[in-house]
């Protein structure tokens, strides 16, 4: 019990202290590593790619369409009153803070209820948010095949009376002007990170 | 609990509420409810959009328990009690067949990403400006109306915050 010294008090005070500043400096360089690098890099087998869809005037809407820009895509349904308005509010409210670089992305919302949304209703829906927002929908065959290379999760459930509600992806995908993935904000994801991360998708 | 009642009493007058709606039971119960209602509005729908959503604030400050059981609109046949959850990044709407319960000295919130009161077919767009009619139906507070103005659809979701990463 006695036969090695302690250590004094001194020096486990200052080892404390030694592994903190080593911590802190750990953990520091793996924030700032996260918050410089982007979080996915375009890729080829990610999810994203070329498509093909309806616009609001019937006509054919594709990845040419969206001008060479890098853009935000979400999919949802004009019937859901509380998720798809919040989510393309909250985009139209970001880009109006990002003023002049708010014009170097499209900003695109793909109605997944074609049964519900016809391309004109879809139209109007999204000229309610103030910002311009490209409406577009499909048939069923165009639109399972952008849920599929996009990754976005699409059931209808039906719902007592013979209407159907649909239960789908809530984030907003960040593309580059090639259709690679970028990067997502979540639906609860604050402004502000959020708008890091469109900063990002411009710069 | 106080500080929380207080807090929403007067986030409602902050954000220009109507002054709050207060249910009282019926003569006839034996324990008197009251439960007053808060940041109600309901959100702008497009021309062709037949559902539309409205959220409000219940506060019962009674000792007894109460219970949500429906509610019912002239602006649209079906008013259903609905509810949002969040599951791996995919967003799920259910009705709740029971109601809202509404506990004794509580607050119940709806509010974007979380419950909402749902009219389904409507008989025209909710405009802003327009308010729309709701009673409400309480198991002991009764019949309970309220006034919900329309917010324009891009004015919302500021004060729901997403504040999940302050760092
Ligand atoms: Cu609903």
């Amino acid at each position: 019990m006695t036969t090695t010294k302690p250590p004094s008090r001194g020096a486990f005070i200052w080892g404390g202290l030694l592994l903190a500043a080593l911590a802190f400096g750990l953990g520091l360089a793996a924030y700032l590593g996260s918050e410089v690098k982007p979080q996915a890099n375009a890729q080829s087998d990610g999810p994203g790619g070329p498509f093909t869809l309806v616009a609001s005037d019937g006509k054919p809407f594709t990845l040419a369409n969206v001008g060479g820009k890098p853009y935000a895509i979400y999919f949802g349904f004009t019937r859901c009153p509380d998720v798809c308005p919040t989510s393309l509010a909250k985009m139209a409210r970001l880009r109006a803070r990002m003023g002049k670089d708010g014009e170097k992305f499209a900003m695109l919302f793909v109605s997944v209820d074609p049964g519900h949304d016809k391309p004109k209703d879809i139209g109007q829906y999204v000229t309610l948010f103030g910002t311009p927002i490209i409406g577009l929908t499909g048939s069923e065959a165009q639109l399972a095949a952008i849920e599929k290379s996009y990754g976005v999760y699409v059931a209808k459930v039906p719902q007592p009376g013979g209407d159907y509600t649909i239960d789908h992806t809530a984030a907003i995908y960040l593309m580059d002007a090639r259709g690679g993935f970028q990067n997502m904000i979540g639906h609860d994801e604050s402004d502000d990170a959020a708008l890091a991360k469109l900063k990002q998708l411009v710069g | 609990m106080i500080m929380r009642l207080a807090a929403t009493l007067m986030l409602a007058t902050l954000t220009g509420a109507a002054s709050p709606a207060f249910a009282h039971a019926g003569h006839h119960t034996a324990a008197r409810q009251t439960i007053a209602i808060t940041n109600a509005w309901a959100r702008e729908t497009a021309p062709a959009q037949v559902n539309g959503g409205g959220f409000l604030t219940f506060t019962n400050k009674g000792k007894v328990a109460d219970r949500l059981v429906s509610a019912s609109s002239p602006v649209a046949p079906t008013v259903q009690l609905h509810t949002m959850s969040m599951d791996g990044g995919v967003m799920r709407m259910r009705e709740l067949p029971d109601g809202i319960p509404v506990p004794a000295q509580s607050v119940v919130e709806l509010k974007p990403g979380g419950m909402h009161i749902m009219f389904i077919g409507l008989k025209a767009p909710l405009k802003p400006g327009q308010s729309v009619a709701l009673t409400l139906r309480f198991e002991k507070a009764g019949l309970v109306k309220v006034a919900m103005p329309v917010h324009a659809i891009a004015d919302i979701g500021q004060n729901m915050g997403g504040g999940h990463d302050h760092h």
